[in-house]
Formats: C-alpha cells, sequence, structure tokens
C-alpha cells in the first residue's frame, strides 16, 4: 500500500471496512479525529490515516436523564453547545491544547475519550474515565463491539470503557461514545490567595479539599508563571447562588491563616481556568519540553524542586504538575523522579525525533507491561490500530 | 429455563482432594485453613441463598504474600479458585463448586493508613466498607460508596462488583473512589495498579479490575478516596398516590438543574414491610415514597429543598415529612437499607437489579407489574429512583419449587425487559451465576468474545471464578484463541 492514504469513513462499517482493508493488506492505521493531539506519544510506523472528523453527529441526548451520546468524530464545541443549551455541562472539563501544541483543527468527544483528558474540575468531579459510561468501537480485527451503555449505574460484564478511556486508541477505534453529564452551576466564583510559596500554596489547597466547601478548583500559579507580581492559589467555587455565596464567605474563613481572599471577576475567573486547563502559561516559548505530571497533591512541591523545570504550574490541588525542561532534559531521570515521589509524568510536547526513541508514556512494573501486551493483543491482534503509541511496538 | 447450572466438577480435582489439602497446609498456618466437612458448610453459599456447593477447602491467608503462594499452588494444580470478601452478593458471585478452592480475605481487615491532606485511605481488602468511615467519621470524612450490606460487606467484594449504594446518584460507585489497588494474579505476581496519585499510567486495568468478580486476580490492599462529609445532610419524606407520580418528579427534579445527594423510592409493600422492621416514621397511606436527600448547611438545604418542594407539589405530593433530628435521619436511612433484611423476614425474595433510562420509569413500573400480575406472585420495589437503578424484590417461597421456578422466570423476564428499554442486567450487584445466563440479551457474540479475551489475559485456563459472569455454552478456548 502507498504511504500516507487517508482513509475517511463516515459510517461505523466504513470504520470496520477500513480496519479489516489494512488487517488484509498488512496495514497500519493511525487513528484521528480532529488532529490535535496527534503529536502526543510516540509517532507510529503506520501506512494510513483513519479521519473520524466525518463519523459526526450526536446520536441521543436526555437532558433529564443526563446522558449524551455521539458519533466519535464529533466536534466537542458542538456537543458542549448542545449541552449548553440544555444548561448542562461535562463535569471533567475537557483541555484544548492546540495553543500548547501548534496543532490546528477541532477537538473530538473520541479524542476526548481516548485521551482520558481532564481539567481542572477533575480534582472534584472525577476524570474523563469518570463520566464516560459507554462505548462502541471496532477493534482490530474489524469488529464492532459495544461495552457499558446509556445509563449511569452499570457493572455488566467487564468494564472494556474504562480500558478504552486513556488507551489513545491502541485498543480500538471509537466509534459512539456517551457520557454522564451534569446541571451547568449557576454561579461561579473564584478565590484568590496572594504570595505563598508552593509547599504553603499546596498546604492552602490540601487544606481547601479538606473542608466540607465543595472546591471544584485548586490552582496554584509561582510568579514566573503567572504575570503577575508574586503566585497566586485559586479556589473555584460554584452552584446554587445563595449557597456559593455561603460557602466562599466560609472558606476565606478557613484560608484566613494563609492571608486575605481576593475575589476575582467573572471574565477574569473565566480566562484563568481556561488558561490553567489548556496549559497556556507553557506554550510559550515554543523551544522547551512540556510535561505533565500526576502525583499525590503534597508530593507536588518537592518533585517539582527537582525536576529543573524552567516553568511550572500546580493544578488538582497539586497533584498536576506541568512543567517544562530545556530540550536536552534526561526524560528517563524525569520519569524515575516522578516514581520516586509515587507518581508519573508524560511528555507532553517534544519534538518529533525526540519522540521517536524517547520514554513518553510513563514506564511500568514488568508484569503490568506484561499484562498491557497481552490486552493489546486480546483486542488488536495483529498491532493494526496506532502501534507504537503508548509503547514501542513488536517488529511488524 | 431450569436452574442455574453449575459446571461439572473436575473428577481428577476431587481424586486429589487430601492431597490439596495437605498442600495447601503447608502454604498457610493451619488457622488460615479449613477443610473439615463440617466447618467448610458456612462457605456453601453467600446472600442468593437459593444455590450452594461445599467447596474443597477454604483459606484464609493474612498476608499478601499468603495469597500469592495458594494462587500459584492452585495455578499449577488446576484446581478452580473461588474468592469471598463478607459473601454478602446477592448475584452469587462468591458462591463455590465442589472442585474448588475458595480464598477469603476476611482476616486482612486493618486500614494501614488514613492521608486526610492527600485525602486518601490505604486498607486491607478485608476491611468492611463501614470501617473506612467510622475510621475518619471523627474527623468528618467519610468514604462514599454505601452498599446497603456496608455493615458486613468488604472493599474486596466491593472492588469485584463495583458497588454503589445510595448516594452514587453523587458520589459515584467503586471505580469512581477507588485510586489504586495491590492484587495477586493467578500465578502467583504481585502487581500494583494505580496508587495515591489522581490518574493512574497506562491502560486503565484499575478500571477493569474493579466489578470484574474475582476473575481476574485477587485484591488484598485498597486506596480509596475519603472525602469531607457535608456540614449537614437531611432526608426528606416525599409520598405520593401511586408510583408513576413519584418516577415523573424524578425526572423533574432532575431536568430542573437539581442533582439531590441521593433520591430513593420505595412502592407501598416496600414501605409497610420496612416500617414494620425499623419504625423509621414512613407514611402508610401512600402509593408511593420518595427519600430525597440534600446536603450542606441549613441555609443550604432549605434553599434546596424549596425548590424540590416546589416541584413535588406540582405533582400533587400528599405528604412531606423532614426528618428534625440526626435520630431521626438515621431512622429513615435505616428503613431504606434494612428493605432486603426486612423483606427476608416475611418472605423469600428474589433481588433484581436491572438499571433502565430513568425517562423509562412509568411504562417499566407499568409492565412490571403484568409481569408479576400474570405469574401470581408479589413484589415489593426499592430502587435508586435518580439513576435508574432498579430493585424489585420478588417474593416467594423458597420450598414451594413451583413458586421458585415462577419468581426466577418472572426475574428473568424484568431483567430482559430493562435491557430492552435500553437498560442493562445489573447497576450495582454484578453478574454472578444469578444473571449469567442473561448476557446474551445484553451483549452479542462479538460483545461477549472480546470481553472472554481480555479475561483470558489474566486467566487463560478458566480457573479464577469459573462458574461466573460468562454462559457456561458459548466460552471461547482460550489457549486456541492465544495461538492464533
Amino acid at each position: 500500500m502507498s504511504e500516507e492514504i487517508r482513509l475517511s469513513p463516515t459510517t461505523e462499517e466504513g470504520v470496520c471496512e477500513a480496519v479489516m482493508m489494512a488487517g488484509a493488506n498488512d496495514g497500519r492505521l493511525r487513528v484521528a479525529g480532529g488532529g490535535t493531539r496527534l503529536d502526543i506519544g510516540r509517532p507510529c510506523n503506520h501506512t494510513h490515516t483513519i479521519d473520524l472528523s466525518g463519523l459526526s453527529g450526536i446520536t441521543l441526548y436526555e437532558p433529564a436523564e443526563m446522558i449524551i451520546s455521539a458519533w466519535a468524530g464529533t466536534p466537542l464545541k458542538e456537543l458542549e453547545a448542545a449541552l449548553s443549551a440544555e444548561g448542562q455541562m461535562l463535569t471533567f472539563e475537557p483541555n484544548d491544547l492546540r495553543e500548547l501544541l501548534g496543532t490546528e483543527g477541532e477537538p473530538t468527544v473520541g479524542s476526548v475519550v481516548a485521551s482520558n483528558n481532564s481539567g481542572p474540575r477533575r480534582v472534584y468531579g472525577g476524570a474523563a474515565r469518570d463520566s464516560v459510561i459507554g462505548v462502541r468501537f471496532v477493534n482490530g480485527r474489524g469488529e464492532v463491539i459495544k461495552n457499558g451503555g446509556r445509563v449511569m449505574k452499570n457493572v455488566t460484564g467487564l468494564d472494556l470503557v474504562k480500558l478504552q478511556s486513556g488507551a489513545w486508541g491502541t485498543l480500538g477505534v471509537l466509534t459512539e461514545v456517551t457520557f454522564k453529564v451534569l446541571p451547568k452551576p449557576e454561579l461561579v466564583r473564584t478565590l484568590a490567595l496572594s504570595d505563598l510559596d508552593d509547599r504553603s500554596a499546596v498546604q492552602a489547597m490540601c487544606a481547601a479539599m479538606g473542608t466540607p466547601f465543595e472546591v471544584t478548583g485548586a490552582s496554584h500559579l509561582p510568579a514566573a508563571g503567572n504575570g503577575a507580581e508574586g503566585s497566586r492559589t485559586y479556589f473555584r467555587i460554584e452552584g446554587m447562588a445563595e449557597s456559593v455565596a455561603y460557602r466562599s464567605a466560609k472558606l476565606s474563613d478557613a484560608l484566613a491563616a494563609h492571608g486575605a481572599t481576593g475575589t476575582l471577576e467573572e471574565d477574569e475567573s473565566d480566562a484563568l481556568w481556561r488558561s490553567v486547563r489548556d496549559a497556556r502559561p507553557l506554550a510559550e516559548p515554543r523551544d522547551r519540553r512540556v510535561w505533565r505530571a500526576s502525583l499525590p497533591p503534597t508530593k507536588g512541591p518537592d518533585f517539582v524542586a527537582g525536576s529543573g523545570a524552567l516553568s511550572y504550574y500546580f493544578d488538582w490541588s497539586g497533584g498536576l504538575v506541568w512543567f517544562s525542561t530545556p530540550m536536552d532534559a534526561d526524560v528517563d531521570a524525569i520519569h524515575r523522579l516522578a516514581a520516586n515521589h509515587h507518581g508519573h509524568a508524560l511528555l507532553v510536547r517534544a519534538p518529533h525525533d525526540v519522540r521517536a526513541h524517547a520514554q513518553i508514556f510513563p514506564p511500568q512494573q514488568a508484569a503490568v507491561e506484561r499484562l498491557s501486551a497481552g490486552i493489546k493483543a486480546s483486542f488488536d491482534p495483529s498491532h493494526i490500530l496506532n502501534p507504537g503509541l503508548m509503547v514501542p511496538d513488536a517488529p511488524h | 429455563m431450569s436452574a442455574i447450572a453449575f459446571p461439572e466438577p473436575d473428577v481428577l480435582v476431587l481424586d486429589r482432594r487430601a492431597e490439596i489439602q495437605r498442600g495447601l497446609a503447608e502454604l498457610v498456618p493451619d488457622e488460615c485453613l479449613i477443610t473439615a466437612d463440617r466447618e467448610l458448610v458456612p462457605y456453601e453459599t453467600d446472600a442468593f441463598t437459593a444455590y450452594r456447593r461445599v467447596p474443597l477447602a477454604v483459606v484464609l491467608p493474612e498476608t499478601t504474600e499468603q495469597v500469592s503462594a495458594v494462587l500459584r499452588y492452585c495455578n499449577q494444580q488446576g484446581v478452580p479458585v473461588v474468592p469471598r470478601g463478607a459473601g454478602t452478593s446477592l448475584a452469587g458471585g462468591a458462591i463455590p463448586q465442589e472442585d474448588a478452592v475458595v480464598i477469603g480475605v476476611s482476616k486482612m481487615s486493618r486500614i494501614l493508613e488514613v492521608d486526610y491532606a492527600n485525602r486518601t485511605a490505604k486498607v486491607q481488602a478485608g476491611v468492611t466498607n463501614i470501617a473506612i468511615t467510622d475510621k475518619v467519621a471523627r474527623d468528618g470524612f467519610f468514604y462514599a460508596p454505601d452498599p446497603s450490606s456496608q455493615l458486613a460487606c468488604t472493599i474486596a467484594g466491593n472492588i469485584a462488583m463495583n458497588s454503589g449504594g445510595a448516594h452514587c446518584l453523587k458520589y459515584g460507585v467503586t471505580t469512581n473512589n477507588l485510586m489504586g489497588v495491590k492484587m495477586v494474579l493467578l500465578d502467583g505476581t504481585i502487581i500494583d495498579l494505580g496508587g495515591s496519585a489522581l490518574d493512574a499510567p497506562g491502560y486503565d486495568l484499575l478500571g477493569l479490575v474493579c466489578g470484574s468478580e474475582g476473575q481476574l486476580g485477587i485484591v488484598t490492599e485498597a486506596t480509596v478516596r475519603i472525602l469531607r462529609s457535608a456540614e449537614g445532610a437531611r432526608p426528606v419524606l416525599f409520598g405520593f398516590d401511586k408510583p408513576e407520580t413519584a418516577g415523573a418528579c424524578v425526572a423533574d427534579i432532575i431536568a430542573a438543574g437539581i442533582v439531590p445527594v441521593a433520591m430513593e423510592f420505595m412502592d407501598k409493600q416496600a414501605v409497610e414491610i420496612c416500617e414494620a422492621f425499623a419504625k423509621a416514621g414512613y407514611p402508610l397511606d401512600v402509593g408511593a415514597l420518595l427519600i430525597v436527600e440534600v446536603e450542606g448547611s441549613d441555609e443550604e438545604m432549605n434553599a434546596t429543598l424549596s425548590r424540590i418542594v416546589e416541584i413535588a407539589r406540582r405533582h400533587n405530593v400528599t405528604s412531606i415529612k423532614e426528618s428534625q433530628s440526626a435520630m431521626e435521619a438515621a431512622a429513615i436511612w435505616k428503613g431504606r437499607k434494612s428493605a432486603f433484611g426486612a423483606t427476608g423476614r416475611v418472605a423469600d425474595y428474589i433481588c433484581i437489579d436491572g438499571t433502565i433510562p430513568t425517562g423509562k420509569l412509568p411504562e417499566v413500573l407499568n409492565r412490571m407489574d403484568d409481569i408479576i400480575e400474570r405469574y401470581g406472585l408479589r413484589v415489593a420495589n426499592v430502587f435508586h429512583a435518580g439513576d435508574g437503578n432498579l430493585h424489585p424484590l420478588i417474593l416467594y417461597d423458597i420450598n414451594d419449587a413451583d413458586e421458585r421456578r415462577k419468581a426466577e422466570e418472572a426475574g428473568n423476564e424484568i431483567l430482559k425487559l430493562c435491557v430492552d428499554v435500553g437498560g442493562c442486567l445489573t447497576g450495582e450487584h454484578g453478574v454472578g451465576i444469578e444473571k449469567r445466563d442473561l448476557m446474551t440479551h445484553q451483549f452479542n457474540e462479538q460483545d461477549l468474545h472480546q470481553q472472554m479475551r481480555v479475561r483470558a489475559v489474566f486467566d487463560p485456563t478458566w480457573l479464577m471464578n469459573p462458574a461466573k459472569v460468562f454462559p457456561l455454552e458459548g466460552r471461547i478456548e482460550p489457549v486456541l484463541e492465544a495461538a492464533e
């Protein structure tokens, strides 16, 4: 088969045909939605790109049941607009990394699931994988498989929905996804503390998360990263109007030992959480590698201090560290450091030639890697789907 | 439809019974091994008591290493293994078979570490669900999933079944509150999945293991999310003239953008049974009862409740009763959570666990009544109305073979109805043996084969809890699959 042919199915059957065609011809498919995240992970040694953007549209939306289903290639913004029109939202605040990665196109709902992409509200409301309640996908044999469904509580059989979430398209080409959703809060208020060092900030954030006041975002931007004079630590409270006023006041009291809290204006608050969500503080300069590390929140500051980070900030109460390193930083040392702090790191932005050889996804215990390889083979025995994206592929 | 079948016991294993018992005795201390016939009987079933099989031996290890040694031995000897928590499965998930070794985690019941800053608790898997909340409650924290059996059930069992509870409308089920496990694979390998970071790396094996019904390995430790309790919580009783009205009220509450912590439904029969048992103060002159719980400060609860009351009035609510004290609140929940136990005092019952799209509630309630009536049976309905997880309790007499058959058939019809309207066979109890043979109604052959291929990665020879989840007919030969 010739190099880099684009397959653009518009139906689920079309996806099956594409996968079977690849299987019959020793082909390897790179799975693409809107193409905004194709530069994350190891470059696939692919023969074709399967472009899902033509498999698009909302297939079911029941606001009173708080669930929505859509074809995998549906633009995220289309789904979010439909939800917004009914006063609802995705709970996990998926990010948009186009600015960080310098990519174009429209993020799709399939890619949100495939990358288990969760933003600031993850610390309160769970990850993308917690909101996905059903999937349909085409496995490497060209078979359509369904798992989960359209109801919120479902423990029938093995949970392949979870396996597909965060598998980066290596275990199947997602064709349809179903999310549980929530009402949009009536009111959002963001409180800020000033001039805390990293340790004090994480302490304050963990204390806030341990109050009954339902903090839905907790982020700390050190002085260097935020354009302000000193550091800022942000806390978000959402809900019914009367309740937001009450809880904001109580949270301010609870944080009094860390200083006086200020309140952000509404548009300022929106812009802040979008920026935190999308890693905008690290978009520039371009000649740096960008990482995200997931750790127990209290380990965040020590991890950063040892990482040689050029710039960084904390989300998820300290449990998510976005940071940048020089282009020649030791990748394996970062992975080791994260593991030593009970966490793991993902190299999100790096040049193509680096990604071809470096450890992008965190290494795991040998027995777990063996299981993962077995699971890959159980879905995609001929290694047709995104081969090598997460772990180096066996010779084809 | 005939009674649920068990696989034929492996004669080669049964013939080596004494030898296998001796082999196990070399791996664990005497007090951790049960082989005497009489002492094995308590392990012959779980809370799905209509079926029972006495196992070959029961091992109650004290450490992960002992679990590892026993699993490795069973794997080498080709002996089936049935994992067991507290034996509270309503789906028969822990029912053994004659040629199997039961591995119970009940001796591993310590809470290892509580970390309030990171909001995690690390526990041994045999700890009871309630023990975690008991441990952290004095500091204002709790562990969210709260199955009705929480006084007895273990975290190991909760993980195996991905247990839910009354409050998962807001807080999610086990899989949403589980951050890491230490588990032992069939070959004895000990692995750690996830941990105390928010996200786990690689494929979501933690998510796969949760709800896998003891088929992939045995979990010996878990790290769970603990949460700060709300300032206050107030369950309120809403009485309606008939079930359909209560169902419509639930849909309108959600449509109004209000997601209460819990919304529980009970029909007249269930109200009467629970009230007689728990003296919770439930109104007895209603056709259906909703327990709606709100959380927060007094002001917040008042504000939310006033909106809910307004909606309920539009649906001609016949009585509203707010709990006035912590004791009253506890009594209201005691009544609901003892629904299964209280029902067990008046009759034997089959507990259904299907989930339906909540919009189908009125239709399903009507069709369910038709089914029950056709079989000449009685039903008591309790369920988690907010998420559509139904628990009709079909009442019957276990000593009346014909009635038992009718109850099972009616139950199967109701479960198929749940699937047909867009729902599923089980919302939180698991498939076990109970719903195993209905799996083909929800999944086609390709769906099931994909699940079995994943299962085979962990257990290629069907030794781990082998009688469960997948219909006995149509199982694929994993060895052949692997050689493909």
